[in-house]
């Protein structure tokens, strides 16, 4: 098996473990969807499902009796949902990134990574898409920040950074969805053809939209990935700037930074890479996955969550650079009340997590040991989750005047809907990997030995 | 018993207004009743009356219903009366707006005069408090009494009202008052009551009278008095009068008995006062004459670029007060050291030496200042302070100028504890048939040692007529629901001897009545209404035609021409000797436990109004709570923090109190104030702090030798400022809030000296931005209003009556002390304060923030409804039903003034809380942001008034209700476009200052900055300046 990094050097491990047939990979993949349901794929649901009530009890209640469930307060007036919402939508970037610019930039080892990766970030934005609405005071009002023609001639302000978000969200949620969607067509047509029963047979092909495999269909299909590639990719930057606006509009020392968009782009692809690492590295444990999903694909990842994480780091030093350079008061206070505020242990974590613990990936045995990789990915979710908390929480905790500060911790109903998120994120996830292809087989065979030596598309149609 | 006229309408304040009288035909009906009890139904028939709906339903129902009743004698009878009185009533109530007329539709053509629906009312009328009358104006929407002002006729109130009156419309609609007269929990009438009275005075007739005893706080009512002597004199010597008041110090009657042998009343001219020392007198916030001196020392405050003629304020205290942040020299110290530095003081003007080299600098400042200065001692100090105090106004030639004596009334002054100790002995010697207890809570107020509740349970029959079923009522037989004095005929003197009305404006709720009315079921003639007594009262005292007069009186709400007479008792200049001589053999203490009124709960009788509850008192910002204050340096010593609970113990009695670490305590003093810890208060106020009146006995009136044991426990107190923060300011260094503060030139200070030199100094040190260098377009102003507001920062005394002023305005709901914890009360207006300085002896700046009204505010660009937006006179409008609570405005706001309802916080449920609201101010639902609208409901009617007689809204026309009750004038509101209006020449002095301008943001409401003027031979000064003078 040849090295297929582009750099061609040696010793780096394969992007797919050598012996594999066209024939062998549709087989292994789509056989993880078509067999029995396992016991355990019950179970790990049954939980997630669970931990989901949490957010369905939380936000039945939450509307019940007001935003004042949650912690929030007078000079806190966001808290959790901005934080799980800025942490979730970062998180889906990686799957933009990792399916829009990897194939642009026709960085193959993307392949075994995309399907499921896209499927984070719906998922991701499915769970941040909860917080903008729930988090208003009156949240069957909501539907006001949309721009629909009314009785009384109003519109939103197109001035708030709110309306931004709107929609750059929806935006983000549809592309995504579509991309996601027409990525998926010839693999459900692949499970059409190889499902037993008939009413898979009948859903895979109403979901497969009459794929036969036809040149003119690949054809199409070529375009209309392109074209939503090229779509995805713009997305991947203005996504976290809109939502960086949030704050970066506002006038509170520690928001109030030009740095901010290219900072939370930096940071939402950290975050969406440790995520994917956090998903993949279980996953292809679960479902005997290591021949796709090899130690190249983790290191590749590692790598650039470590490029991000100095990004990050970088920021956070300019951040630091810029309070003192500008001679402003607040600036300066801001930072040191960070350093050493009432949320200076949530600053110091955020530096372990985000800072310190992606060094590791410097050392080749870390790189090589998916555990460890696993372990590092951990910290960075639970870093870049304390970021949105620091920026949130200790800006509007100690702002401008003395009199008015305060404190903000989250209440038990704040962990319920948080948790409750992530209930909503695994047992969607679960739901995928049970019914969808994980890894995406056509493309699969498209990196496999036999497709090099031959045209490429003489590979795809032999589907 | 007799059946009273009924009684007058209130005299309106349009003076074009003749008799709102209606004319009931009542005289048959009046000719059946006589000599029958029934007087309770005629008071709500009255009600009725005010609409001609009720009107025709009485002409055409009443008739049967009064025949029916004299046909049989009996009670079962007057029962089926009420029966059918309250049905009638009820659905009368009903029938008033929906009910169908019996031939043909009428409208309203005539309405009731005066009466404009929309359109409010104002009837001057007035509260008692403390014995003391406070002039009022109050507010009524279609009958129901909104809102509190000050009488700006009367001189005692120019205005201006204090906090407590601005709650007091509260109590009247608090739903846990009294509603029914009960005898041993059962609901009896108050006819059956007068039946009981008269059986028991008619059965001592005989033997010598009742053992009656009367207990009353302080009484300057003439009405009332003369009740009270009526009965007196009526039962003969058995019956006696017992007064008590927890407020009241009986050293301060002694002291005046001292120097001047006989009972005075002193009263200050602040205006001619240019040296004033306060000696732990709280004299600006505290008193019945606080709200008139606070204006006349204001006045006195006013630095300005065209020449200030600023006075100077010296306070010596043993804790924290209003009067003390102001002063140019502040000194904490306990009360032994006070004491001997009045004996130094008092030696130093009568050209003695002073070791103290403060004494030697405030003598020289008071002997240069003769007749024109003033030592006032609070009535908590020891009775040789206040001795002195007023014998070094004599030595001064002070009195006469500054100081005004007057003979005090009969019942005017009570000593303290003295006479209550007196009717405790009486009972215990078995002389007690019965007793009436007008008002006050003397149970749990009462010292600790008297027992009172214990002797209570030893008289035969304890009647007691109060607001709410309290510590008192539980101990009582027949317990009577007391008028609210909005709901009754009354007179009162205020401190200057002005004879001043309270008249009704609407019908009691629960069938209340007042002292008086109650007084005069115990008299000869038998039960009358209030009006009636009243009118009796003034009937002889009056000139010229009685209606005529009366009717003025009632409409200014006072009786023009009364006043005290200025005494000239001689002084006893052998008392100061007796003085000193106290003074020097006073025991000390190491630690002594001083009693104060609670800044906004008083003595406890204000603990169920939850607007007083939550208002953050001065300094410790703490609401629902009283706490112990201790000095830093003592908590330190004894290793205390913040909300440790400690173990007082006064005399064996002993407290578990939380501890509050208090900047600018004296260090051998703590400090708890009065009122809370009550058992029995009503929802509100029932179990909120700590009971500082059980440890207070008669030898220890106001302060103890107190023992302190620090215990493991600990009790959280809600503070709305430095929401604990307290223990992150160890590692960020000591009063990190006041240092920040202070670097951000939030608070501009200078000295009088320094204002001179250079009057712009707030503006010099690189504040503010060039305006020009904004890319925002700016909004034109220039053939509307621009309305703006200006504080000054010199003047206010954080009295925080603006604070209840604005949430009775303004509908703002009471949130309850676990979400103040939480950060989440709602003021509109707070009162933010600033430590500078020393830890033990710090500087406190108070700064009043309301809405900024920003020409670039930065909550309207990212309301993503636009829900906040800017109006064409410059105001930032909030629209309450467009807003969908992301609180991205709140978080934008520098100047952190928005609010948020995280829940419903506005009680809609409760009945009687409906009829408070004022109607011109939305109530608003959870979810909603709200804030400071410069009272845009008030602009609003004044604009409208103007355009309907086409000319401009004139300057003082619309008030803001902060501005309206601030007693200083610190707060000024008003058109920027009118060149000569007030607001306009204030911003336009060169210490005008906006806070975070900065930012870009251009705030409407800007201060004047602080200018003191502090004594330049002061020790630790040199060369005419001082450390602090602050212009960055």
């Amino acid at each position: 098996m040849a090295d297929l990094s582009p750099d061609g050097r040696m010793g780096k491990p394969p992007v797919l473990a050598p012996g594999h047939t066209p024939a062998t990979v549709t087989d292994h993949i789509s056989a993880i969807v078509l067999r029995q349901t396992p016991r355990w794929w019950w179970v790990a649901f049954g939980i997630s499902f669970l931990v989901m009530q949490l957010l369905l009890v939380g936000i039945a209640y939450l509307v019940f009796e007001g935003v004042g469930i949650w912690g929030v307060n007078n000079p806190v007036g966001w808290g959790f949902a901005i934080i799980n919402f800025v942490w979730w939508i970062g998180i889906g970037h990686a799957g933009t990134l990792i399916s829009a610019i990897l194939l642009l930039l026709r960085q193959e080892w993307r392949t075994s990574i995309n399907r499921f990766a896209e499927a984070m970030t719906l998922f991701a934005v499915a769970c941040a898409g909860v917080f903008p609405l729930i988090h208003v005071g009156r949240p069957w009002l909501a539907y006001w920040l949309l721009p629909y023609p009314n009785t009384m001639g109003l519109w939103p302000n197109f001035r708030s950074p709110l309306i931004w978000d709107v929609f750059a969200v929806s935006t983000y949620a549809t592309v995504s969805a579509l991309f996601w969607y027409v990525g998926l067509i010839p693999d459900l047509a692949t499970l059409r053809d190889r499902s037993r029963r008939r009413w898979k047979k009948i859903v895979y092909g109403f979901a497969s939209m009459g794929w036969r495999g036809h040149a003119a269909h690949w054809h199409n299909y070529e375009v209309a990935y392109l074209l939503l590639a090229g779509l995805a990719t713009p997305l991947v930057v203005s996504v976290h700037t809109v939502v960086s606006f949030d704050f970066a509009v506002g006038q509170i020392a520690g928001w109030h930074a030009t740095i901010f968009p290219p900072y939370f782009v930096a940071g939402a692809v950290f975050a969406g890479f440790a995520m994917v690492l956090t998903l993949a590295i279980p996953l292809r444990e679960a479902f005997g996955l290591k021949d796709f999903i090899t130690l190249r694909h983790i290191q590749n990842m590692a790598k650039i969550m470590l490029t991000t994480g100095l990004i990050v780091g970088y920021g956070y030093l300019v951040e630091i650079f810029l309070a003192f350079y500008s001679g402003n008061q607040y600036e300066e206070f801001m930072i040191l009340n960070r350093i050493q505020g009432p949320y200076k242990i949530h600053w110091w974590a955020l530096l372990l997590c985000n800072v310190l613990a992606p060094q590791l990936i410097w050392v080749r045995r870390v790189r090589n040991s998916p555990w460890l990789v696993f372990l590092v990915a951990m910290f960075v979710n639970v870093g870049m989750w304390l970021e949105r908390f620091v920026i949130v929480v200790t800006s509007l905790s100690r702002d401008f005047l003395p009199s008015s500060w305060g404190t903000y911790s989250g209440t038990r109903w704040d962990w319920a809907i948080y948790v409750g998120t992530i209930g909503l994120f695994l047992s969607l996830l679960f739901l995928f990997v049970r019914f969808l292809p994980m890894i995406s087989i056509f493309e699969m065979r498209t990196i496999l030995p036999e497709a090099k030596d031959v045209h490429k598309k003489t590979g795809k149609a032999q589907g | 018993m007799t059946i009273h006229d009924h009684p007058d309408s209130p005299a309106g304040r349009d003076p074009a207004a003749t008799g709102a009288r209606k004319n009931l035909d009542l005289g048959k009906v009046r000719e059946r009743l006589a000599g029958r009890s029934g007087k309770l139904f005629w008071r709500s028939l009255e009600e009725v009356a005010e609409t001609p709906a009720f009107t025709e339903m009485i002409h055409r129902e009443f008739p049967q219903l009064a025949s029916e009743w004299s046909d049989d004698p009996d009670g079962v009878s007057r029962r089926r009366f009420l029966q059918l009185m309250s049905a009638s009533v009820a659905l009368g109530g009903l029938t008033a707006c929906t009910r169908q007329p019996l031939e043909k539709i009428v409208p309203w053509v005539e309405q009731p005069e005066q009466i404009v629906p929309g359109l409010p009312l104002y009837y001057a009328t007035a509260m008692e408090l403390d014995g003391y009358a406070a002039p009022l104006l109050a507010e009524s929407h279609m009958g129901r009494p909104t809102k509190i002002e000050g009488n700006p006729d009367h001189p005692a109130s120019g205005g201006a009202t204090d906090l407590f009156a601005q709650a007091s419309v509260l109590d009247l609609y608090d739903p846990d008052r009294h509603q029914t007269v009960t005898e041993l929990g059962r609901i009896r009438t108050w006819g059956a009551l007068a039946a009981r009275v008269s059986e028991q005075l008619a059965a001592r007739e005989s033997s010598g009278g009742l053992g009656l005893r009367v207990l009353t706080g302080p009484v300057t009512s003439p009405t009332v008095l003369r009740l009270i002597r009526t009965v007196l004199d009526e039962q003969g010597p058995r019956a006696r009068w017992h007064q008590y008041s927890p407020l009241r110090s009986s050293a301060a009657v002694r002291a005046v008995r001292a120097v001047y042998g006989g009972d005075y009343v002193a009263r200050f001219d602040l205006s001619k006062a240019d040296r004033i020392v306060a000696l732990d007198a709280d004299l600006l916030t505290l008193g019945p004459a606080a709200v008139r001196y606070a204006r006349q020392f204001a006045q006195r405050r006013r630095a300005r670029a065209e020449g200030s003629d600023l006075n100077r304020l010296y306070a010596f205290e043993t804790t924290p007060t209003s009067t003390g942040s102001i002063a140019d020299h502040r000194e904490a110290m306990s009360t032994a050291e006070l004491s001997h530095l009045t004996a130094e003081l008092a030696e130093a003007v009568r050209g003695g030496s002073a070791s103290d080299p403060r004494v030697r600098a405030v003598a020289a400042d008071l002997s240069a200042h003769r007749g024109r200065s003033l030592v006032v001692a609070g009535d908590q100090t020891p009775e040789a302070v206040q001795l002195l105090a007023h014998a070094i106004n004599e030595e001064l030639g002070n009195v006469g100028q500054t100081v005004l004596l007057g003979q005090a009334d009969e019942g005017e002054l009570v000593a303290g504890a003295e006479s209550i100790a007196e009717l405790v002995s009486d009972i215990d010697a078995g002389t007690v048939d019965m007793i009436l207890i007008l008002d006050g809570n003397p149970v749990f107020d009462a010292p600790a040692d008297l027992e009172l509740a214990a002797a209570l349970q030893k008289i035969p029959q304890c009647i007691y007529l109060g607001s709410h079923d309290n510590e008192t009522a539980q101990y009582c037989h027949w317990n009577l629901p007391l008028a609210h004095y909005l709901e009754s005929w009354g007179d009162g003197l205020t401190l200057d001897g002005t004879a001043t009305l309270t008249q009704p404006l609407i019908e009691p709720l629960y069938g209340g009545r007042t002292a008086a009315e109650v007084l005069s079921l115990f008299t000869a003639a038998g039960g009358r209404g209030g009006d009636t007594l009243l009118k009796e009262t003034w009937r002889v005292r009056l000139d010229g035609d009685f209606e005529t007069a009366w009717r003025r009186c009632l409409h200014d709400g006072l009786v023009a021409g009364t006043g005290r007479p200025v005494a000239a008792p001689v002084f006893d200049a052998e008392s100061v000797a007796r003085a000193l001589e106290q003074i020097r053999s006073a025991p000390t203490a190491d630690l002594e436990l001083s009693f104060r009124p609670d800044p906004t709960i008083l003595d406890g009788r204000f603990a169920n109004n939850g607007w007083l509850q939550e208002c953050p008192k001065p300094f410790t910002k703490l609401t629902w709570d009283n706490a112990l204050l201790v000095s830093p340096a003592r908590a330190e010593a004894l290793g205390l923090d913040h909300e440790q609970l400690v173990e007082l113990t006064v005399d064996g009695r002993a407290l578990e109190v939380p501890v509050w670490i208090h900047p600018g305590q004296a260090e051998g003093t703590v400090t708890l104030h009065l009122g809370y810890g009550r058992t029995r208060a009503g929802r509100v106020g029932t179990g909120t702090g700590f009971a500082a009146s059980r440890l207070r006995t008669t030898r220890h009136e106001w302060s103890a030798p107190v023992e302190l044991r620090p215990t493991a426990g600990r009790y959280a107190l809600a503070s709305t400022q430095l929401h604990g923060n307290i223990e992150t300011d160890r590692f960020q260094g000591d009063n990190l809030e006041g240092r920040t503060a202070e670097a951000r030139h939030l608070i501009r200070e200078a000295t009088l000296e320094q204002f001179e030199r250079q009057p712009d100094f707030p503006h010099h040190g690189g504040h503010g931005l060039d305006e020009s260098l904004t890319l925002m377009p700016g909004y034109d102003y220039s053939d509307g209003h621009a309305w703006g507001m200006s504080v000054d920062l010199g003047s206010c005394t954080s009295c925080n009556a603006c604070v209840i002023a604005c949430q009775s305005e303004n509908n703002i709901p009471v949130v309850g002390k676990d979400e103040v914890a939480k950060g989440r009360e709602m003021h509109w207006i707070r009162i933010d304060r600033y430590y500078q300085g020393d830890l033990e002896d710090p500087d406190v700046h108070h700064q009043p923030v309301m809405c900024m009204h920003c020409e670039q505010a930065p909550c309207e660009v990212v309301c993503p409804v636009a829900a906040t937006v800017h109006s064409d006179e410059g105001l930032n409008d909030m629209v309450y039903n467009r807003c969908v609570g992301t609180r991205y405005c709140a978080n934008n706001c520098p100047y952190k003034v928005r609010r948020f309802n995280f829940f419903k916080y506005s009680d809609t449920e409760t009945e009687s809380l409906k009829m408070q609201r004022n109607p011109d101010v939305t109530v608003r639902t959870r979810g909603v942001m709200e804030k400071c609208s410069y009272c845009v409901q008030r602009i609003s009617k004044a604009r409208i008034e103007a355009r309907k007689e086409d000319r401009r809204v004139l300057d003082g026309e619309v008030q803001t209700a902060c501005q309206q009750a601030c007693p200083t004038e610190a707060i000024v509101f008003g058109d920027l476009n009118d060149l000569e209006s007030r607001v306009a020449k204030r911003k336009a002095e060169p210490h005008d200052y906006g806070i975070l301008t900065e930012l870009g943001t251009r705030p409407r409401t800007s201060y004047l900055a602080k200018v003191t003027n502090p004594n330049p031979g002061w020790p630790g000064t040199s060369g005419g300046t001082t450390e602090k003078g602050h212009h960055g």
